[in-house]
């Protein structure tokens, strides 16, 4: 697994990671259609996510909470709009409250997920990530922050073990 | 729901390294006021433009200061808050996604091993 290219562009918005792995366009789309696969993936180590509602068809509606270390949890949702197994995957991602119903007041982010073959062989996968506005990305952070440095601790312990 | 739970260690080592220094503090109180050029401040410190120029490196890299060129100046400003955190909101995202593809290509490598 490498990550090729991270491209970050406040103006718009959006940042895009592109990652190649060995494996083939097939496989990688698992990771993605796999609820499973996803779950062990979508959230960091200490705080793991959990798909209780997962479907990859255009207008499903997935439903996810990530769990904190001291028991909190997290709620969020997709909502897929676009799909072309198994190459491309666009969808709206936001936060839910403790019911699992929509936070309005928090924006949602679009993902547009992309996969090709590379002429070498495994996959090309990019990541397109966008914000609302730049005000929602901070607003995004900040609400973040309390949690972060505990879930950053437990992936440095990942990333040293590599 | 991206943004929820990491922190850039990284970028938090180069905004304490940018203010650990005397200078480049007094820098950034300066362009918070207005913008000045590298040469200008330059003649504020016993160093070369070169020197200044590499404190700017620093405080730029940890997004405390942007710099525009003009003509055959450079301008420097302190960058605004709003701007400033959403840079570091990005770079936030940036860990994360890293650590993602981290942990998928674990996920794929593993299973690979399985099936062999």
């Amino acid at each position: 697994m490498t990550i090729t290219a991270i491209r970050k562009d406040l103006e718009a918005c959006t940042m895009t990671v592109t990652a190649e792995f060995d494996s083939p366009v097939d496989r990688v789309w698992q990771v993605w259609a796999d609820p499973r696969q996803l779950e062990r993936w979508w959230g960091p180590p200490m705080w793991p996510a959990t798909f209780t509602e997962h479907s990859l068809q255009v207008g499903a509606v997935c439903r996810y909470h990530m769990t904190g270390p001291e028991g909190e949890a997290s709620n969020g949702w997709w909502q897929i709009r676009q799909v072309d197994a198994p190459v491309y995957l666009e969808l709206d991602d936001g936060f839910a409250d403790a019911d699992g119903n929509r936070n309005a007041e928090m924006p949602t982010m679009v993902m547009r997920v992309s996969l090709a073959p590379r002429a070498t062989g495994g996959t090309r996968m990019s990541i397109e990530t966008t914000f609302p506005s730049a005000e929602a990305l901070v607003s995004l952070v900040e609400m973040g922050m309390e949690e972060g440095l505990s879930a950053a601790m437990g992936q440095l312990d990942d990333i040293l073990a590599e | 729901m991206v943004v929820n739970t990491t922190l850039s260690d990284d970028l938090t080592d180069r905004v304490f390294h940018a203010l650990a220094d005397a200078t480049r503090r007094d820098i950034l109180t300066r362009t918070m006021v207005e913008e000045h050029s590298v040469s200008a401040l330059a003649r504020r410190y016993p160093m070369s433009v070169t020197a200044v120029q590499k404190h700017v490196a620093v405080l730029e890299a940890a997004h405390l200061v942007s710099r525009r060129k003009q003509g055959r100046e450079q301008l420097v400003a302190a960058m605004p808050e709003t701007l400033r955190a959403a840079h570091l909101a990005l770079d936030q995202l940036e860990t994360i996604w890293r650590a993602r593809v981290a942990r998928i290509g674990d996920i794929l490598s593993t299973q690979a091993t399985d099936t062999k």
